[in-house]
């Protein structure tokens, strides 16, 4: 079966081949059903794939599948391979699932497009390259999907270049994504140095045999070093601080890209490539360290900005940013399955709740103003209940996947084995940003769904239910954000249940993660915590959350008139802070976009034009011109001057020669 | 060995040559025969420089398809020809791009048509010779003989400020290779003190020894020259003169083929025969060709010309290569050469697709267009992938020459490594910014509003090269594998006495003592 893990690539590359180089000519059912077909059976051959590993014992769930040797120089084997291993088949199913949801949403979001053709030989693109991504089985494969899906997201945030700001938002997402890989590449090229390979099957068991046999000690500066060059390229990928300011512009590209490329997959490639370098980042708990004090206060600065935005997407922006965030603290506290579970039940809901505005913003003719709406819950019923549903899984209710999830995350991070206090203080912010998160959702779903409808007549004219095509793929990700937690129920629930229930989702990803449990078990002892510690822990993270959306009830709902303006009067100058979103974009503009401009425009200038070419080149040129000048006076073609001159040199001669 | 494959594909373009001088070309259709038939010469001696590739040995470390014959016996000059593993690409490279090149001419040059094709296929013997010459004199002379040709092509066909560029393009090279010329001269005169035997045979010279003094000079002198051609930072000004001014033939002609001569003055002359002045330089020329990675990014970004822009991404780019070279490691080497071929594809189909705007347009500043991608999309996307070749993204031969290089240099001076890692960035920020200016927006300029898209001619001479960009990208193997043992011998013989790097430091104490690898690090 291992023969057959090309197929995943390969089918979406087809159909992006097809549509991008025939598109315009095949007309638009065509394209719909190559560009959904092509998805459609790329999750098919991902079920069964997956399927058939999940057949096997544990212990042999893993295949390779080797193209063809890339490159190879020297001590140096980079081959095309692919792996399919528990931790790449969850990441492939939530993908191409994702994925395939998002692609028939489009049909009917992207009808009058005059570029659809367009539209989804990218989005087949986007995929394909993210299959390779998560597909790749050395960091070099990995690479070409980082940078792929990089691509991918600029040509779709760029998707109306027509406007300026539309492109230059795109700019902005690559060049961002540069910087991080900057740090991905130097990261490679460490580990290359270090352990002479970077395919998966050859790096690890090599590590932890150097680890077991005393020649790699823990926590080496090495091997921090790789971790946290390797979580550079993850900031600028899954937009963290400081390579986040990308993602809010990236908003500015057609809504089912925001909901696929930035909140339910390539975002989340970041904590992908550190949980499966999971090995190397045990190894190094200082990295992991100041991951999870970053990834906490991401998650906490960027859950406050979300709350003052009114634009409906960029609210879901800084929301994902600050759940990528959960995630990281999620890897970072070595609960590595944690983390790729928040990802998974975020996929659902993220890409749900971005759906849904994708709903309310072709209802509304484009706007995303939430000022401009309220009441929408009576003429778009089925978008409503769905945001809902989202809503209450990212604000982490039970029984929805995001109160597994996020209560999971939490959980590990209060019993951080390596930094118990740093743990705790990160279980903290994490829950105070729970909170928040809760808050700003439901600020949003009150403004929008409830209350008077604020915008013109003509818009609440216009307001109306979708086609079933974006309805469908709304409720298919509403039901996943219902039920996609079960998989990960907490062993302490059990009592609750009348049959045994087992952790299946962290079951399912150990093999990939029990090397690093056994280190941590044989560096640290692991701290033990009582089942009321957990139902506690449990228990806080529900109520902040329920006090989060009384909160905005009260705010929103209550004194919608009154409140919040009383309240922005009061905290005038956080307000602003926040409103501006803490000023980075212009913090970063000042302090490197324009200096830097300006030192690129004085080495043109000066060093180049004056000092090289002016003074150096052209100067020579012009010593030699004066001093030719010069010399051409004495041959000016008088006789008498060289009569003269001839004097002269007698005079000289003789003068020499006297004795 | 049995026909002289290399005579023949160095001087079957005078044969072309021969012919067209009989054509005349007061009439359009005698300029359209001329044309043709530069077209077709070039083609043939791209067809028959393919039978290289069957011709040559992978497993050879030493000079293949060697031809040699006396030529001046008394002064030991001699006709001596070979190709190793980079003169074999850099050779398919040259005759490859020039029927390309010739094609794009068709409507870009309209006078002297004839004086034009006949420089241009007299440079490609001159290209090929200088890359092909196993013997100093010979390839003196090649190496001169290349200067006349791009001097006029300059001067005659290019821009406003033609003459300037042309003189300081002429000036700038000539200068080093006078210097070159009596270093020459006195290597060989020390090789005969040494043995009693004068030659300029290359492969003799090799083992020349200098005192150290001696290989610090020549080593400089030969350095000047090379330095100038590749062009490394500072002497670099008079590129994007010569860019500019230059017809579209000529940038691509000089990009894609005349700056590798500097690179490979580098591997084949000034490093193997004077390793020990190489090693006392190494520390600055490392430096310098840093500082041109990023210093050439930078002032491409704020260039308001395209083809100035890709000047001084070329500037970039050639620190690339001679980072990799002085990295002398098997994986920065084989990135450089490869980064050649890849520059002289990418930036060659650059400046062609610049070429192609300015035939429209007349203008190369980027303010004038804006839009472009709607007006003519195939071109828009032609050039967008170009660009990604150029910003080095997987999948493309830009990526594969870039890692293997700094990845190679890693190994050895991270340092240089992380800095030259930083053009990575800087790299998109350039090429992504101008095409945004030229490609994105509403078309605001009426001028641009019935801009045609690419014609079946242009297709046909853009598309080859992104063949290779692909092909390059995706299956390097097919070309590193040629290189593989004439990398190991350069290294081996710039390499006298160098120290290990420390990581190999590390490795060996690891494996002589099992003591733990990281224990000095950690200990830090």
């Amino acid at each position: 079966m291992e023969g057959y893990i090309f197929l995943i690539p390969l089918l979406p590359f087809i159909g992006f081949l097809i549509n991008g180089l025939f598109g315009q000519k095949i007309g638009k059912w065509m394209i719909t059903y190559i560009g959904c077909g092509s998805i459609g059976l790329a999750f098919l051959t991902s079920v069964l794939l997956v399927y058939h590993m999940v057949c096997l014992p544990v212990g042999e769930r893993q295949f390779t599948q080797v193209l063809w040797h890339w490159i190879t120089v020297g001590n140096l084997h980079i081959d095309l391979a692919f792996m399919l291993d528990p931790l790449s088949a969850v990441m492939i199913l939530v993908v191409t699932g994702v994925s395939f949801v998002i692609h028939i949403y489009s049909k009917g979001y992207m009808a009058h497009d005059e570029s659809y053709w367009r539209y989804y030989a990218y989005l087949n693109m986007f995929v394909f390259f993210m299959t390779i991504l998560i597909l790749g089985a050395n960091y070099i494969v990995m690479f070409v999907g980082w940078e792929g899906v990089g691509l991918a997201s600029y040509l779709l945030i760029g998707f109306w270049y027509k406007e300026n700001l539309i492109a230059d938002a795109g700019k902005k997402a690559f060049i961002v994504n540069r910087v991080g890989d900057f740090g991905f590449l130097l990261g490679m090229f460490l580990i290359f140095v270090t352990f002479g390979s970077l395919s998966y099957t050859e790096l690890f068991p090599k590590v932890l045999h150097m680890y077991e046999h005393g020649l790699l000690p823990m926590n080496s500066p090495v091997m921090i070093a790789i971790c946290l060059l390797l979580f550079l390229g993850a900031t600028g990928k899954s937009a963290q601080i400081p390579l986040y300011v990308w993602l809010p512009d990236a908003m500015a590209g057609p809504t089912p890209v925001s909901a696929l490329i930035h909140a339910a997959t390539m975002v989340t490639a970041g904590v992908y490539m550190v949980a499966r370098t999971n090995i190397l980042y045990t190894l190094a708990p200082t990295a992991l360290l100041v991951m999870a004090l970053m990834s906490a206060a991401t998650a906490f600065i960027a859950a406050t900005v979300g709350v003052l935005q009114y634009d409906i997407k960029r609210v879901l922006a800084y929301s994902t940013v600050s759940q990528l965030g959960y995630m990281f603290i999620g890897v970072s506290v070595l609960a590595y399955s944690a983390g790729i579970f928040h990802l998974m039940s975020h996929a659902f809901f993220k890409a749900c709740l971005f759906l849904c505005a994708g709903a309310v913003m072709h209802a509304m003719r484009g706007d995303l103003d939430m000022r401009d709406m309220g009441g929408l819950a009576k003429k778009m019923p089925i978008t409503y209940v769905t945001m809902l549903f989202a809503s209450l899984a990212i604000s982490g209710i039970p029984p929805f996947a995001g109160f597994f999830s996020k209560d999971e995350v939490l959980g590990k991070a209060f019993m951080f084995p390596y930094y118990p206090v740093v743990g705790k203080i990160v279980w903290f912010i994490g829950l105070a940003a729970a909170g928040i998160t809760a808050f700003y959702m439901f600020r949003l779903i009150f403004m929008t769904f409830h209350g008077e409808f604020r915008g013109t007549e003509e818009e609440a004219k216009h307001v109306h239910e979708m086609p079933f095509s974006m309805t469908g793929p709304l409720m298919v990700l509403a039901f996943l954000s219902l039920v996609g937690g079960w998989v990960g129920i907490p062993e302490v629930m059990n009592s609750l249940f009348p049959f045994h229930v087992t952790n299946l989702f962290e079951n399912f990803l150990d093999p990939v993660f029990e090397h690093s449990h056994e280190i941590v078990a044989g560096f640290v002892t692991i701290p033990h915590y009582s089942s009321t510690v957990e139902w506690s822990l449990m228990a806080s993270s529900v109520a902040v959350g329920i006090g989060g959306i009384y909160l905005a009830y009260i705010i929103y709902i209550r004194h919608p008139d009154t409140l919040p303006q009383k309240l922005a009067h009061t905290f005038a100058l956080h307000y602003k802070l926040i409103y501006n979103k803490y000023y980075i974009d212009e913090i970063y503009y000042h302090v490197v976009v324009l200096p830097f401009y300006f030192l690129s425009t004085f080495c043109w200038k000066v060093i180049d034009a004056f000092l090289i070419d002016g003074v150096g080149v052209n100067g020579q040129a012009w010593w030699v011109r004066r001093g030719s000048g010069a010399l051409r006076l004495i041959q000016n073609g008088y006789v008498q001057t060289y009569g003269a001159f001839m004097l002269l040199g007698l005079v000289v001669m003789l003068w020499f020669f006297r004795f | 060995m049995n026909a002289p494959l290399l005579t023949y594909i160095t001087f079957l373009p005078l044969l072309g040559v021969l012919l067209i001088l009989f054509v005349p070309q007061r009439s359009e259709s005698g300029k359209d025969v001329i044309r043709s038939l530069a077209l077709v010469t070039s083609i043939v001696v791209f067809l028959v420089s393919l039978r290289m590739y069957f011709a040559f040995d992978s497993n050879v470390a030493g000079f293949q398809l060697v031809e040699k014959h006396p030529w001046i016996p008394s002064y030991g000059i001699g006709y001596f020809m070979g190709i190793d593993g980079l003169s074999f690409w850099l050779v398919l490279l040259t005759t490859f791009l020039t029927p390309l090149t010739i094609l794009s001419t068709w409507n870009a040059i309209s006078n002297r048509v004839k004086e034009f094709q006949v420089l241009m296929l007299v440079l490609e013997t001159a290209m090929i010779g200088a890359f092909v010459s196993l013997d100093l004199l010979l390839f003196y002379v090649f190496w001169e003989l290349m200067l006349i040709p791009m001097y006029l092509i300059i001067g005659v066909w290019g821009g406003k400020q033609r003459i300037y560029a042309a003189i300081k393009f002429f000036l700038y090279t000539a200068v080093g290779s006078l210097l070159m010329l009596v270093c020459i001269v006195g290597l060989v005169y020390f090789h005969q003190r040494e043995t009693g035997v004068l030659t300029f045979n290359l492969l003799e010279l090799y083992g020349t020894h200098l005192s150290r003094m001696y290989e610090i000079l020549f080593f400089a002198a030969f350095a000047l020259a090379f330095a100038v051609k590749v062009p490394m930072f500072p002497f670099h000004t008079w590129l994007p003169d010569a860019h500019v001014q230059a017809p579209t033939a000529g940038s691509v002609i000089l990009a894609g083929v005349l700056l590798k001569m500097g690179t490979y003055g580098f591997f084949r002359f000034a490093m193997p025969l004077f390793p020990e002045g190489s090693a006392f330089f190494s520390p600055l020329i490392i430096t310098l060709a840093v500082i041109g990675i990023i210093y050439g990014a930078m002032v491409a970004m704020v260039q308001p010309d395209v083809k100035k822009l890709v000047a001084y991404s070329s500037v970039s780019h050639l620190g690339y290569c001679m980072l990799g070279l002085y990295a002398l490691t098997p994986h920065a080497v084989e990135g450089a050469i490869l980064q050649m071929i890849n520059h002289g594809i990418s930036t060659g189909a650059l400046f062609l697709l610049v070429g192609v705007a300015y035939e429209k347009r007349h203008t190369h500043l980027i303010k004038e267009f804006g839009g472009i991608a709607r007006v003519m999309p195939v071109y828009a996307t032609i050039f967008f992938l170009i660009t990604l070749s150029s910003i080095g993204f997987p999948t493309t031969n830009g990526f594969i020459g870039e890692f293997l290089i700094l990845l190679g240099t890693f190994e050895v001076n991270k340092v240089a490594a992380i800095f030259a890692a930083t053009a990575a960035i800087l790299g998109a920020v350039y090429m992504l910014w101008m095409f945004e200016r030229v490609f994105f927006g509403e078309v605001t300029n009426p001028k641009n509003k019935k801009l045609h898209d690419l014609n079946a001619r242009e297709l046909a001479y853009l598309l080859p090269l992104l063949v290779f960009v692909f092909w390059i990208g995706l299956y390097p193997n097919f070309f590193l594998n040629k290189m593989h043992r004439s990398v190991d011998h350069f290294i081996s013989q710039v390499k006298v006495s160098a120290p290990l790097s420390p990581s190999a430091v590390m490795e060996r104490h690891a494996s002589i003592h099992k003591t733990p690898l990281y224990m000095s690090v950690a200990e830090e």
